[in-house]
């Protein structure tokens, strides 16, 4: 016991470097105030959450909210199909399937980001395609619109959700869909009562994936969406590094990272079984 | 209840069953006896409906369920592995089947209890698989299966899993419960000794073919194969020169007249077991060896080493053929 929590330390200090200290840095300068320079003023102030509460601001952070979940929600229709098609498939496809999803990570992603610029800008692939087939009149406005950066997320995180159900498919006991269907079961009852509640901490672990790194990510929103469709994350950046107002840009940081703490723990809570309490409670 | 037309199953290009036919009565209890990759399970799973047969048919009650596929046929599996929904209780695991047949809700309480008090489950009803053990699994397993009062409850290998204790104490719990469900059991096992302690008839299969089938009691006593000889009970094949007889080691008796004995050999190793011991004798004329089984009356002090003669009487000899 001794033995093993002294090889904790490591650990924990790795966590508290990289982890602890960062935020509570971040905390601390959302309580500050700048002067005009931008430098952070030390001394409690409340101008930072204060600023917040503007219609401008509320109206981003309700939009960032509706954007993260709904990239979230399409992610997980797209990709369980996918995932389950692979997981079932014959070994030699299962690992093409898996290559094939991982390839776009070989990219930078700023580029592949940059490849959806032409395709949907006006003089782009869609649009020229489109009228040459005589569909369209006028090109469509496609490249900064909401749908546009919708896109975007939902095509950088579509593996993230793919691999975790991947997994948890793989490593379901497949004789339990014998069983249910020896009992009684068809196919989609097999799947609805079996398959679907043993892949749930792999629908978990990817919804939680793609909520999060959507919320944060500013470089979508700036290439695909343009000016108009601002995210938090794009005024968080542009408050430490254009505005220089870092006590705001920290104020906004605490506040969103408190509400997808509060929203990951109530989409636990709606997910876990009763199994799960009872797992949890006899480890 | 179960007519078995000559199925066979081929898998690429390999004949896994050779073309089988059986009749399994209803209410009986039948054993798939045979070593690992005799076909044996492959056969249950085509009862089962998870496996297609190649060629024949496949008739339950009267009706043919060749191409049906396991959800509509009206018998149930016990796995080998028990393959509980781990996310479901014992309960839920046990109304599984009930709900699949949208069965009403006081309906199926009353299966489920009476299952439950069958299997002596009744304390663990709101358990997770997880939390019991592998004899508890195992009840879990055929609570599941029963409740749904199929005509025939196929086992493969229900008690390959556990210990020999737990195992022995199942037996007979399997026994006793196909007694007074009264319903067809069809049993796979590679157990010798569990096969004829359990069934009413036993199938030996080997390499995808039936050596025999017979009553426990016919299988012991006349073994028709070699390999039915050897594979149930120990055995001491002799070849003559119209073939092979099989003695069983308790027919044979040593002698220390060894004129008067119609083999003669040394004694190998002596076996003490409690209410038997066995000799090991090697024999002079022949490069084999027989085994001896002498019950507890016989207080004769063997020593290893010793010459000695065996006799048996020729009604005890077992014509098998090749």
């Amino acid at each position: 016991m001794r033995k093993s929590k002294f090889l904790m330390i490591p650990v924990l200090l790795w966590m508290a470097l990289f982890l602890l200290i960062p935020m509570i840095i971040v905390v601390v300068i959302s309580f500050m105030n700048r002067d005009t320079l931008g430098n952070v003023v030390f001394g409690f102030s409340l101008t930072g959450y204060k600023t917040f509460f503007d219609s401008l601001y509320l109206g981003i952070y309700w939009d960032t909210l509706v954007l993260s979940v709904v990239t979230t929600v399409i992610c997980l229709l797209v990709s369980y199909p996918l995932a389950y098609y692979i997981a079932n498939a014959a070994p030699k496809i299962q690992t093409w399937g898996l290559v094939l999803i991982t390839i776009p990570f070989w990219i930078n992603f700023l580029i592949r980001t940059y490849a959806w610029v032409l395709l949907l800008r006006t003089q782009g692939i869609v649009n020229s395609l489109l009228l040459h087939f005589g569909w369209i009149q006028d090109p469509v406005q496609m490249l900064y619109t909401k749908g546009a950066v919708l896109l975007g997320m939902v095509y950088n995180f579509i593996p993230f959700m793919v691999l975790p159900i991947y997994v948890a498919l793989e490593q379901m006991d497949k004789r339990l869909l014998d069983a249910a269907s020896d009992l009684g079961a068809t196919r989609w009852k097999a799947f609805r009562h079996i398959t679907l509640p043993q892949s749930k901490s792999g629908i978990m672990t990817g919804c939680v994936l793609v909520y999060v790194s959507t919320t944060g990510m500013f470089v979508v929103t700036d290439i695909l969406g343009g000016a108009k469709s601002m995210m938090i994350s794009n005024i968080i950046q542009s408050q430490y590094l254009g505005a220089r107002n870092w006590p705001f840009g920290s104020a906004l940081s605490v506040i969103f990272v408190i509400t997808s703490l509060i929203l990951i723990l109530l989409f636990n809570r709606a997910m876990q079984s009763k199994a799960d309490r009872v797992k949890e409670g006899s480890a | 209840m179960i007519d078995l037309v000559q199925i066979e199953k081929h898998f690429e290009g390999q004949v896994v069953v050779h073309p089988l036919s059986l009749n399994i009565e209803e209410g009986e209890f039948l054993t798939l006896l045979g070593p690992s990759g005799c076909g044996k399970t492959t056969i249950l799973r085509m009862i089962a409906g998870f496996e297609t047969p190649t060629h024949g048919d496949v008739v339950l009650a009267g009706q043919k369920v060749t191409n049906l596929p396991p959800n509509q046929r009206d018998l149930n599996l016990v796995f080998q592995h028990y393959a509980l929904f781990p996310h479901m209780t014992v309960e839920e695991n046990i109304a599984f089947g009930l709900k699949m047949k949208k069965m009403p809700k006081p309906e199926q309480k009353k299966r489920i209890e009476e299952a439950v008090a069958m299997t002596q489950l009744t304390a663990l009803t709101s358990r997770y698989p997880h939390q019991l053990s592998g004899g508890q699994q195992q009840r879990v397993a055929i609570a599941r299966a029963i409740a749904n009062k199929p005509k025939v409850l196929l086992l493969d290998e229900p008690l390959g899993a556990l210990d020999l204790q737990l195992r022995k104490n199942l037996q007979s719990e399997l026994k006793h419960l196909q007694r007074s469900l009264g319903i067809t059991f069809v049993y796979v096992t590679h157990d010798q000794e569990e096969a004829m302690m359990l069934s009413d008839r036993i199938v030996i299969l080997n390499n995808g073919k039936v050596e025999q089938v017979g009553t426990p009691r016919e299988i012991y006593a006349t073994p028709k194969t070699l390999f039915a000889a050897t594979f149930v009970g120990e055995n001491n094949i002799f070849s003559s020169a119209q073939g092979l007889f099989a003695v069983r080691p308790e027919k044979l008796r040593p002698v220390r007249e060894l004129e008067q004995a119609r083999v003669t050999g040394v004694i190998q190793d002596v076996l003490y077991l409690g209410n038997v011991h066995k000799l090991t004798v090697h024999l002079d004329h022949e490069p084999m060896a027989v085994t001896i089984a002498l019950d507890f009356t016989d207080e004769r002090p063997w020593q290893i080493g010793e010459k000695i003669g065996v006799n048996w009487s020729p009604k005890d000899e077992v014509v098998i053929g090749a």
